[in-house]
């Protein structure tokens, strides 16, 4: 085997420029998609953490119902006390949560006396959800960053718009589940900055004032927010927790909680999705290069060497052999260009790490682009070019290996 | 004892729809150790021949025993196993492998067709490597030396698995006289201490005078069996 690749190396090097060619093409290729996964991944965790930071947490426990019409904030699909007990039970012992914390959702009326508008609100226990969506303070950019009994936190846009400062006295009212409506004066705690952008509607009053407003009986709860120690572990961990929890059934036998992640909570995860697809796409773009380039530099090389060929099967060298020494040279090809591929690409990446780039996500401004190189993408890459390469020159090495000798040796 | 034995050999080619006779039912038989000589003016068969007799190619008809095997019998992979084994080939153009040394190219056969040790093959090399006077030479690259040298290491590479049989065509075509004919000696040399069977095809009239036994051939038939310098084939 050492001596195929002594072979298929020394042939390499025999055309230099065309190895060097072809080599750079391959090299080209891996930099490029290693830099765009490096950097198409970053925006796309900081995306993720945007969301699940500021927001959502990275998963959520309901009623089974309550998603599918959470546009309407529906009071009648909350959790009762004693549910609610129970999914906190579970979560405490899940050893991979982080933290969670309890919401209390729905819709009512802001006024600041003189106008009204309609508003969406979270009821929290101010320490478990700051656990939970640790980005949350740094979105208050009025105001105290914490949140006391009787104070509120608003959406920045919705405070100009109703020209409302922090300090000011604002009511809510809200209709509770039975239809009867309460009212409740806040004073504004604080400014939310809006995550995505306009149309932000959400804000956040303490869990006790929304057991108020609503005139619930016994605390009732909309959603778990769920927060993982490792993010990675969001699917293996759902899916457990579904089953953990999809032991508890109604009365009509079906599973009384359902669990969601944050993908399938946010659109933006349709965004996730696209830089997914387009990171397929630049990949299968690599394939191509690879593909086409070690394929025609190993049909030009069969073709150039065909009395070689026909020399070294004359005598005696086995076919497979022969298709052996084409084929290492396709691999090489791949090693080399993978393996330079990734250095520079790895280099290119600290360099736009060291740049300090930065970019806009909704209304987060200036966030640095931290572009990472993973282990795991080096060698998903790796491995695709050294494959590509090899099969790539199968078919030249397999033409090689069953050339007839007497026409090779005739071959001009 | 009989090395090769050919009975009534035929080769045609296909030419569309014309078939073309290159050989037509040639008998003849050859003795280890022999120094044989193919001539005969272009287009006569030599090539064919020789092809055939080194199973680069198959009869069409007849039957062609070399070593004790009947070539026709012989598949794809095994006709390259016999060859490895048993022939050794010198070509008119050297065909030596660009990218190995002189060293490299002799061992190329030990190494890549018959797997041999590594004591042995550098033993072998080094025997022949002195055979053909190319000791001083063994670190270079085909490029780097003349016409005569290839073909003395082409000689050294058909003779370094200790072929029974040498297969040489037109082996002096591409040389000036003085050279030619110290390859001829060479081989006879060879021939003489290695007791390898040489076979070689030629159209020059005094290389000819060279070989021991001369078989003429032309238009694909053998005309003519002479046995020069008083060793007679029978």
């Amino acid at each position: 085997m050492g001596n195929l690749f002594k072979i298929a190396v020394r042939n390499l090097l025999r055309y230099k420029r065309r190895t060097l060619l072809t080599a750079s093409l391959i090299t080209i290729g891996v930099i490029f998609v290693l830099v765009f996964m490096s950097v198409s991944g970053s925006f796309k965790n900081m995306m993720i953490g945007q969301i699940t930071d500021s927001m959502l947490g990275h998963a959520q426990v309901h009623r089974t119902g309550y998603v599918a019409s959470i546009d309407n904030l529906p009071l009648n699909l909350n959790l009762t006390e004693g549910a609610a007990k129970r999914v906190g039970a579970v979560l405490d012992d899940r050893p991979e949560i982080a933290a969670w914390s309890p919401r209390i959702k729905f819709g009512g009326m802001f006024s600041n006396f003189a106008e009204t508008t309609n508003i969406r609100l979270n009821g929290v226990i101010p320490e478990k959800e700051f656990a939970v969506v640790p980005l949350l303070t740094s979105r208050i950019i009025e105001g105290e960053k914490e949140m006391k009994r009787g104070a509120i936190l608003i959406p920045e846009l919705l405070a100009k718009g109703m020209k409302v400062k922090v300090g000011d006295v604002v009511v809510i009212v809200a209709t509770n589940k039975d239809g009867s409506v309460n009212g409740k004066q806040f004073k504004v705690g604080g400014i939310l900055q809006s995550v995505t952008g306009p149309g932000g509607r959400d804000g956040y009053i303490h869990f006790d004032d929304a057991v108020e407003v609503l005139r619930m009986e016994e605390p009732e709860v909309s959603e778990f927010a769920i927060r993982l120690k490792k993010f990675d572990g969001l699917h293996v961990f759902t899916a457990a927790l579904d089953v953990r929890l999809a032991q508890e059934l109604n009365k009509d036998g079906k599973p009384v909680f359902e669990v969601h992640t944050w993908e399938q909570l946010s659109p933006f995860y349709n965004i996730a999705r696209m830089i997914d697809v387009m990171t397929f796409f630049i990949k299968l773009m690599l394939i191509a290069i690879v593909l086409i380039s070690i394929m025609n530099v190993m049909i030009m090389a069969v073709y150039e060497r065909i009395r070689e060929i026909g020399t070294i099967a004359a005598i005696g060298t086995l076919p497979e052999t022969i298709l052996g020494m084409f084929v290492i040279e396709g691999f090489c090809l791949g090693i080399v260009g993978a393996v330079i591929g990734n250095i520079v690409g790895a280099v290119l990446v600290s360099i736009i790490n060291i740049s300090r780039i930065t970019f806009n996500f909704g209304m987060q401004q200036g966030l640095v682009l931290q572009a990472t190189v993973r282990p795991a993408d080096l060698f998903i890459i790796s491995i695709t070019v050294i494959i590509v390469s090899v099969i790539a020159s199968l078919q030249p090495a397999f033409k090689a290996s069953r050339m007839e000798p007497i026409e090779a040796l005739r071959h001009v | 004892m009989v090395l090769i034995q050919a009975e009534k050999i035929r080769k045609d080619y296909q030419a569309g729809e014309v078939s073309i006779a290159a050989l037509k039912e040639v008998s003849f038989e050859i003795e280890p150790a022999s120094f044989v000589s193919f001539v005969g003016p272009s287009g006569s068969g030599k090539t064919t021949l020789l092809n055939l007799i080194g199973c680069l190619d198959r009869p069409t008809g007849g039957k062609l025993i070399v070593a004790d095997t009947d070539t026709a019998a012989l598949d794809r992979k095994q006709s390259a196993a016999f060859r490895g084994n048993n022939i050794g080939f010198i070509f008119q153009d050297f065909n030596l492998i660009p990218v190995l040394t002189v060293y490299e190219n002799i061992e190329y056969p030990l190494l890549m067709v018959q797997n041999t040790p590594v004591e042995e093959r550098k033993t072998r090399v080094a025997a022949l490597l002195a055979a053909v006077g190319m000791s001083e030479q063994k670190d270079k690259y085909p490029d780097q030396i003349s016409g005569g040298q290839k073909q003395r290491v082409a000689v050294a590479r058909a003779l370094v698995t200790n072929p029974k049989l040498v297969l040489a065509d037109e082996p002096t075509a591409n040389l000036d006289h003085t050279t030619a004919y110290m390859v001829i000696d060479l081989m006879k040399k060879m021939r003489d201490e290695f007791k390898t069977t040489f076979i070689f095809s030629t159209h020059d009239q005094k290389i000819v005078k060279e070989a021991e036994i001369i078989y003429s051939l032309e238009d694909g038939e053998l005309m003519d069996r002479q046995v020069q310098g008083g060793k007679n084939n029978g």
